[in-house]
């Protein structure tokens, strides 16, 4: 008898606010997020529009004796830090991040939790290593990349070259940090993972925090996925491998999904956590599960495209047996989803396959499932895009509601992703779907709880 | 019933050669890999010594190398150990010199999956550290984003900055063999290609995938790599004998040495390699994970998590650690540490071992190769694993080099600096492998000699 898994917490950290009360209101109200960059001056960049987490300082989202280890967190690793706590309060758990003073019990052993975060690459902050790399530059020698490796490598303890960078320097951009922070907050022993495949990351992550609980090595999971591109490396990057827009200075600039004048995505920043657990587990503390995770799947797409841009593959192939993979494992047939949570990103590449893969799937009844497109409230933030997709899809069957669709443009025809206002509407079973730079395609079936 | 799991290919890229057999003869001679950096100019770190990976060309372990062109050296690696492994486990592959995997009539490429733990690329240094200093402003000390944006447009390659991306080992592998199944790439650190290799097993031991190319592939000898390791003062800073500065268990280990490479099995479900006629090297019995939980930069002093994913990864492959066999012998033959040289590892990850073992413990081999091989961080766990595989099918295990001043922390037996022949006690039948990474994520896979 398999065992069940159903979500029994959700916590967001995003542009709409902290918290998946924030989350769904700015859904709801179909209100996006995206403006100029502020993190940092971006008019030397091409795109320069994007969406930024609203501020919140990671402190507050750790326990007071933690509060020292924030120095050393990345973006990306305090938006994870915050998901998780507000996943654990959204699921009334009591954990070790969560204990007052005074002590007391957690509501479970620490080696019945699992903890999966997918993330992505963390760039170094590039203020701090500018200054260090400049102190290193010597007249005449060429070094590498201009820099004296010499002077790099002997220069006195806290001042200069190496030594002047923090001695835990290289552990704040280790992608393993999100899920290790959090494992030592919350007190997680079991299975941990970091999984690392770009977009696909959250999904992959949430796949496997099933598996994890459904083969008995845990009864919880956090499980879920943050980053941020709203960084000069993530940025920069996005932008050399094609996947964002060009924006005037001063806008207007969208994401418009499917569109045939749609030109990349933009940059977003995003951390979600859910909590997984096992239905019986969940039931013996009474408490009600937002759905169950009923199947999930992956696939690998075999690139067909040149040799520099060997991932690409316009056919959707892959993506479409990740999504009929998942709906086999959740016993369900493409007739009975209702709601679709795609990548959606305007990347014209991705969007082609996606929209292909999604038509070989579900054929015409295609053009009656509503696709919600995240990007184009809440942009493109990679690794950190799976798990509030699934946030997205978990809340819309919890209101049976469908979120507002926002599209600044037309999608091609057969897609039921333009502009439309939020609307209550039975939705039994959610498919939330992704393919990846790199190729890597994941998918999983969220259903209602009778 | 679940299904059974097990190796029928195996190929690796290592510091010491990239044969299996011929590496592992050296493994047995005690050789050590480890000499001055060579890639830059490292002459001015205080750690100026690695484990390098030598005489390289993946034009030699491909026929066609044109869809690789631009991937990262850790994606070269994996691409060169996995056509070894794709080889050795006899799937189809075109005649003649030069390697080129062909479409296997056994094997159906939707079920065949990937699951590694592959590092980043390494940073294109040259263009990066351009565009930083191109962005930084001495005068009033801050960073000109429009000036550094300038710079990286005008510096970077596009094609080569997408490679950085850990999951584009993924792709060339999938591109080069034709996996379509279920894909996955992890960084738990150091742990994170043994995690790969049980996450994969798992996959297919619930019906998944027939079959996965697994193992990881990582090299951080590049001046931000090792600057981040001196920084956090892991790795030995021996610079006047590099050669004996890998010294795990020893009293004087003074932290890790960096390595770099590959490793890469192919993992199938019993009875598909059955009906595919295929050799089994060994079976994966047992995978077992955990996180310390305690702290980011120590370790639980007792040992909790490493213990946990020991017992966890035994229970699984049905063997008491506390209970010899019928032959007298403990039920496990040998352990590959994760046994870096540093300080904490070895002295808690002995105190693991005891805490599994008891009393058997130090009946037990339990050697680390990172003496010799250096340490692949995120390739670690998968070439560790082939030496495991390497000790099933030769009856010898490797030894722990470097060994001369016993720690009283470490008294186990170590192997010390002499491969063991262990055929006349009935060889080596059952192996565990350990490997945590930096931050407590701790995993260990258990394989043993297929019969049948």
């Amino acid at each position: 008898m398999r065992r069940r898994v159903v979500i029994t917490g959700i916590g967001t950290a995003t542009a709409y606010g902290m918290g998946k009360d924030a989350l769904w209101e700015g859904l709801l109200a179909g209100r996006s997020t995206i403006a100029r960059l502020t993190a940092f001056d971006p008019s030397g960049f091409r795109s320069r529009f994007g969406s930024e987490a609203k501020e919140f300082s990671a402190k507050d989202f750790v326990p007071k004796t933690y509060r020292k280890a924030v120095k050393v967190m990345a973006r990306d690793t305090e938006l994870a830090v915050a998901a998780a706590r507000l996943a654990v309060e959204d699921a009334g758990l009591v954990t070790r991040g969560t204990l007052p003073e005074s002590g007391g019990a957690t509501t479970y052993p620490g080696p019945r939790m699992a903890c999966q975060i997918g993330a992505g690459l963390i760039a170094a902050e590039t203020d701090e290593l500018s200054m260090a790399l400049a102190g290193s530059v010597r007249e005449g020698e060429a070094g590498v990349g201009g820099v004296s490796m010499r002077a790099w490598g002997d220069g006195p303890e806290g001042e200069s070259g190496m030594n002047s960078l923090p001695p835990l320097w290289l552990l704040k951009y280790l992608p393993n940090m999100l899920a290790c922070h959090v494992t030592i907050i919350h007190g997680t022993e079991g299975p941990s993972n970091t999984i690392t495949c770009s977009e696909a990351s959250g999904l992959l992550s949430l796949g496997e925090s099933t598996r994890v609980i459904e083969r008995d090595m845990a009864d919880l999971a956090f499980s879920g996925s943050a980053e941020s591109k709203v960084n000069h490396m993530g940025l920069m990057r996005l932008d050399l491998a094609g996947w964002l827009a060009p924006t005037p200075d001063d806008g207007p600039a969208s994401v418009r999904p499917y569109d045939p004048g749609a030109t990349g995505t933009l940059v977003g920043e995003a951390g979600g956590i859910l909590i997984l657990e096992e239905l019986g587990c969940a039931h013996k503390r009474g408490v009600g599960p937002y759905c169950e995770v009923a199947g999930f799947g992956a696939a690998q797409t075999v690139g067909s495209g040149p040799a520099d841009r060997a991932w690409v593959d316009r056919s959707g192939d892959g993506l479409a047996q990740a999504i009929a993979a998942a709906l086999r494992d959740a016993g369900t047939t493409p007739d009975r989803i209702d709601l679709i949570v795609p990548n959606g990103c305007g990347v014209p590449d991705l969007d082609a396959a996606e929209a292909d893969a999604l038509r070989t799937v579900f054929g015409e009844r295609l053009a009656r499932i509503p696709l919600l497109c995240l990007p184009t409230v809440l942009g493109q933030s990679m690794a950190g895009q799976g798990a509030v997709m699934t946030a997205a899809a978990a809340l819309a069957i919890r209101h049976q509601t469908l979120p507002a669709r926002v599209h600044a443009g037309t999608p091609a025809p057969g897609l039921l992703a333009g502009a439309a206002p939020s609307a209550p509407a039975p939705i039994r079973e959610a498919l939330v779907c992704t393919a990846s730079l790199g190729g890597q395609n994941a998918a999983v079936v969220l259903r209602a709880l009778p | 019933m679940s299904r059974r799991v097990v190796i029928t290919g195996q190929g690796w890229v290592t510091p010491l050669g990239h044969d299996v057999d011929a590496v592992w003869s050296r493994l047995l001679a005690g050789d050590s890999a480890v000499g001055p950096v060579t890639r830059f100019d490292a002459r001015a770190f205080s750690t100026n010594f690695a484990a390098e990976v030598r005489d390289f060309d993946l034009a030699r372990a491909l026929a066609d190398t044109t869809p690789h062109g631009h991937a990262a050296l850790n994606t070269r690696f994996a691409l060169a150990a996995a056509a070894r492994a794709w080889r050795s486990a006899g799937l189809a592959c075109e005649p003649g010199p030069g390697f080129r995997a062909l479409p296997d009539k056994a094997v159906d490429p939707r079920r065949m999956g990937l699951y590694l733990g592959s590092g980043e690329g390494p940073v294109d240094t040259d263009a990066y550290f351009r565009a930083n200093l191109a962005g930084w402003k001495a005068a009033d000390r801050s960073l000109d984003a429009g000036a550094w944006a300038e710079a990286a447009y005008r510096l970077m390659d596009p094609r080569r900055e997408v490679e950085q991306e850990p999951n584009l080992c993924l792709t060339h592998l999938a591109r080069a063999f034709g996996c379509r199944g279920p894909a996955f790439n992890c960084m738990t650190a150091c742990a994170a290609s043994t995690q790969a290799i049980g996450e994969a097993v798992e996959i297919i031991r619930r019906g998944d995938a027939d079959a996965m190319l697994a193992g990881g592939a990582h090299t951080m000898i590049h001046p931000l790599g090792m600057t981040g390791f001196i920084r956090l003062t892991a790795m030995s800073g021996d610079r006047d004998d590099p050669t004996t500065a890998a010294r795990p268990f020893d009293q004087t280990r003074d932290g890790f040495v960096m390595g770099e490479g590959a490793g890469v099995v192919i993992l199938e479900d019993l009875a598909h390699a059955k009906a595919r006629g295929a050799g089994v090297l060994a079976e994966v019995v047992g995978y077992g994970s955990s996180a310390d939980a305690f702290r980011i930069t120590d370790i639980q002093p007792d040992g909790r998590g490493a213990q946990a994913a020991m017992l966890h990864c035994l229970r699984q492959a049905g063997i008491n650690p506390r209970e010899p066999g019928p032959d007298g012998r403990p039920g496990v033959h040998y352990i590959s540490a994760h046994g870096t040289g540093t300080k904490e590892n070895d002295r808690i990850e002995t105190i693991a071992v005891k805490g599994v073992f008891g009393p058997l413990a130090p009946k037990v081999p339990f050697s680390s190769v990172k003496s010799m091989l250096g340490h692949l961080i995120q390739a670690a766990g998968a070439v560790e694993l082939i030496t495991c595989v390497q000790a099933i099918r030769t009856g010898f295990v490797p030894p722990t080099m470097n060994l001369r001043s016993p720690d009283p922390d470490c008294d186990l037996d170590h192997v010390p600096n002499q491969a063991r022949d262990l055929r006349a006690q009935g060889g080596v039948g059952v192996c565990l492998s350990n490997s945590f990474g930096f931050g407590g994520q701790n995993n260990t896979l258990c394989i043993r000699k297929f019969e049948g």
